[in-house]
C-alpha cells in the first residue's frame, strides 16, 4: 500500500474522526460527501466514542497471507455507544469459545499490518474486551 | 420493451481446469451456446468476470474474448459486479435485446481462479478495502458473521447450515458439469477443518475455473429458428451498502429483498408461484438467508426449512438443483450465467436425474460481495 493512501486514512484509523450530517444526524465513518439518508451535503466533524459492544463476530482460522503470523484471530462488527458500527479485530482473546454477541468492548490503538517486508507499519483500532 | 427469450446455452465443466486458459474456457462455452441456439451470427456480447486482472493479469476482457471467439468487430463488453458479474452480464444482454438495440446477444461469464493468484485477497476486493479488508476480514469471515448473528437471533444451528451443503452435494452429484460430484454427510460437514467460525471447509463454496454462456433474442427470431423459447419474465437489480457493518440488519440482505420485490412485481408473481430457484449459496448461511429474503420462508425459518428437506428436489421449493455454488463450483463471473443455464435446462425438461417435474417458472438470484449488489431473473418455459 502506498504511503499516500495510508496517510489519507490516518484521521479515522488513529483518532476515529467521523462526520455528522447537520440535517438528519446520520454519522458517517469514514466521512462522506453526501448523506445516504437525506442527501444533504453538509457535515460537521465529530470524534466517535471508543466504547461499545459486539454485534457479531467470527474467528478467522484461514487468513490472508499478511495476517498469517496472528492467525487464528477474532474479528467482529462493533456497535459504539453512539450507535455507529464498524469492523475491528477483537484482540487479546485467550479463549475464543468464550466470545459472545453483546459483550462490551473498548477500541484501542494497535498495529494492524505491515506493508510487505520493507514497508511501513500500519496502525489503527482494535477492540479489546472491556 | 420487446419480449426476450433464451434460445441456447453452453458451459464448460466447472473445476480445476489447469490445462486450459481463460480464453480457452470462455470460447468453449460461447461456441457451445451459439451451436445450441443455431444462430449464424451474434450482434453483441457481454463477458461477466469479477477480477481477471487479479486472477490472471488480464483486463479488457470484452475485447479479448470477442477477438478469440472470432466475432470482431461486434461490440464486446466486460461487466463487473463482483460475484454478481454473470447475472449482470445476462441483464445487460436482456436490456439490449428488449430495447431493440440488438436482436441476438451472447451473455457470458468466466473466471480462472487456479492460475496462482492469492484467491482470498482477490475475492476480498469485493468488500470495503479500507474499512473491512484492512482490519483482516475475509469473505468466509463476513458470511460467518452473518451466520453467528442468525444463530443468535433465530436459533439457527450448525446442523441446519450443514443440511444446505449436504442437499447441494446430493444435487450436484447428478450434474455432469459440477466440480464435486460426491455426496457428503452432516457429520462430514460438522467435522471438517474450521475456516471461519462457525464455518468448516464444507460450508464454503470452492475455488473454481469455468465459463458459461447463453444466447438471448426476440420471440420472433426464436419462432423462426423453431426453438422452444424460454422467456425472461423479470429482470431486476438492486444495491446496498458496500460494508456489512453499515446495514441496519446483519441477518437480512437488503439488496435481495429489494431486487425480489421488483422481480415479483415485473412478473406479476408471488413466491409460491416459483417452481425452482437457483440461489447464491457462496456459504451455507447465504442460502438460508436468501431463501427467507426471497419470501419462500418466514424470516428466521430458513435453517429449519433446509433441515426438513423443504428445499430439496420434490420439496416445497427446490433450491439449487444444479448443486449450487457449493457443489457445482463457483468460478465467480460464470456463476450468474450457470444459474440461468440450470433454469434453461429445467424449463426445457432436460435436467436428467435432477429434473423438477412439471417445472414451468424458475428464478435465479445472484449477488455480489456480502450482498452489496443483487440481480434476480425469472424465466418461464412454454406451456
Amino acid at each position: 500500500m502506498i504511503t499516500a493512501r495510508y496517510h489519507r486514512e490516518v484521521p479515522q484509523r488513529y483518532r476515529l474522526e467521523a462526520g455528522k450530517c447537520t440535517k438528519c444526524g446520520y454519522v458517517a465513518f469514514p466521512p462522506r460527501l453526501v448523506c445516504p439518508k437525506c442527501n444533504t451535503k453538509k457535515f460537521k466533524p465529530i470524534v466517535l466514542k471508543d466504547e461499545g459492544k459486539i454485534i457479531t463476530y467470527t474467528v478467522i482460522r484461514v487468513g490472508p497471507d499478511k495476517f498469517s503470523k496472528e492467525t487464528p484471530y477474532a474479528i467482529g462488527i462493533i456497535e459504539l455507544n453512539d450507535k455507529l458500527r464498524l469492523t475491528a479485530q477483537i484482540a487479546g482473546v485467550v479463549d475464543f469459545d468464550k466470545l459472545k454477541i453483546g459483550q462490551k468492548v473498548k477500541l484501542v490503538f494497535r498495529k494492524i499490518q505491515d506493508d510487505g517486508k520493507a514497508g511501513i507499519h500500519m496502525y489503527g483500532y482494535k477492540a479489546v474486551l472491556a | 420493451m420487446r419480449d426476450v427469450v433464451v434460445i441456447g446455452a453452453g458451459m464448460t465443466k466447472f473445476g480445476e481446469l489447469w490445462g486450459k486458459s481463460i480464453k480457452d474456457i470462455f470460447v468453449e462455452a460461447a461456441l457451445k451456446a451459439i451451436e445450441d441456439a443455431g444462430v449464424k451470427q451474434i450482434d453483441s456480447m457481454y463477458v461477466g468476470a469479477m477480477s481477471s486482472g487479479l486472477f490472471v493479469g488480464q483486463e479488457h476482457l470484452g475485447a479479448v474474448m470477442g477477438d478469440y471467439l472470432g466475432v470482431t468487430p461486434i461490440p464486446a463488453t466486460h461487466v463487473e459486479s463482483a460475484c454478481a458479474s454473470g447475472g449482470v452480464s445476462f441483464r445487460q444482454a436482456y436490456l439490449e435485446v428488449a430495447s431493440g438495440a440488438s436482436d441476438i446477444v451472447l451473455a457470458g461469464g468466466v473466471e480462472k481462479m487456479t492460475d496462482g493468484a492469492d484467491v482470498t485477497e482477490a475475492l476480498a476486493t469485493a468488500a470495503d478495502q479500507e474499512y473491512e479488508v484492512y482490519q483482516g476480514v475475509t469473505f468466509p469471515g463476513l458470511y460467518a458473521m452473518i451466520a453467528h448473528a442468525h444463530m443468535k437471533e433465530f436459533g439457527t444451528t450448525r446442523k441446519q447450515l450443514a443440511a444446505v451443503a449436504v442437499k447441494n452435494h446430493r444435487n450436484g452429484a447428478k450434474n455432469p458439469n459440477a466440480q464435486f460430484r460426491s455426496e457428503i454427510t452432516i457429520d462430514q460437514v460438522l467435522n471438517a477443518t474450521m475456516v471461519s467460525d462457525p464455518f468448516g471447509l464444507l460450508d464454503c463454496s470452492p475455488v473454481s475455473d469455468g465459463a458459461a454462456a447463453v444466447i438471448v433474442t426476440t420471440m420472433e427470431i426464436a419462432k423462426k429458428l423453431k426453438k422452444k423459447p424460454i422467456k425472461v419474465i423479470a429482470s431486476a437489480q438492486a444495491s446496498d451498502t458496500i460494508a456489512l457493518h453499515s446495514r441496519p440488519s446483519i441477518t437480512t440482505i437488503g439488496s435481495v429483498v429489494n431486487a425480489a420485490k421488483k422481480a415479483y412485481k415485473m412478473a406479476g408473481l408471488k413466491p409460491s408461484d416459483i417452481d425452482l430457484c437457483e440461489v447464491h449459496d457462496c456459504f451455507t448461511i447465504a442460502e438460508i438467508v436468501v431463501s427467507e429474503d426471497l419470501g419462500f420462508f418466514k424470516k428466521g425459518e430458513g435453517g429449519k426449512a433446509a433441515e426438513k428437506g423443504l428445499t430439496a428436489i420434490g420439496g416445497k421449493i427446490p433450491i439449487n438443483t444444479s448443486g449450487g455454488l457449493k457443489s457445482k463450483g463457483h468460478p465467480v463471473g460464470a456463476t450468474g450465467i450457470a444459474q440461468i443455464i440450470e433454469l434453461y435446462e429445467q424449463l426445457n425438461g432436460k435436467a436428467g436425474d435432477r429434473q423438477v417435474k412439471g417445472a414451468r417458472i424458475g428464478m435465479a438470484q445472484n449477488m455480489g460481495g456480502s450482498g452489496a449488489s443483487c440481480v434476480i431473473h425469472i424465466l418461464e418455459g412454454g406451456k
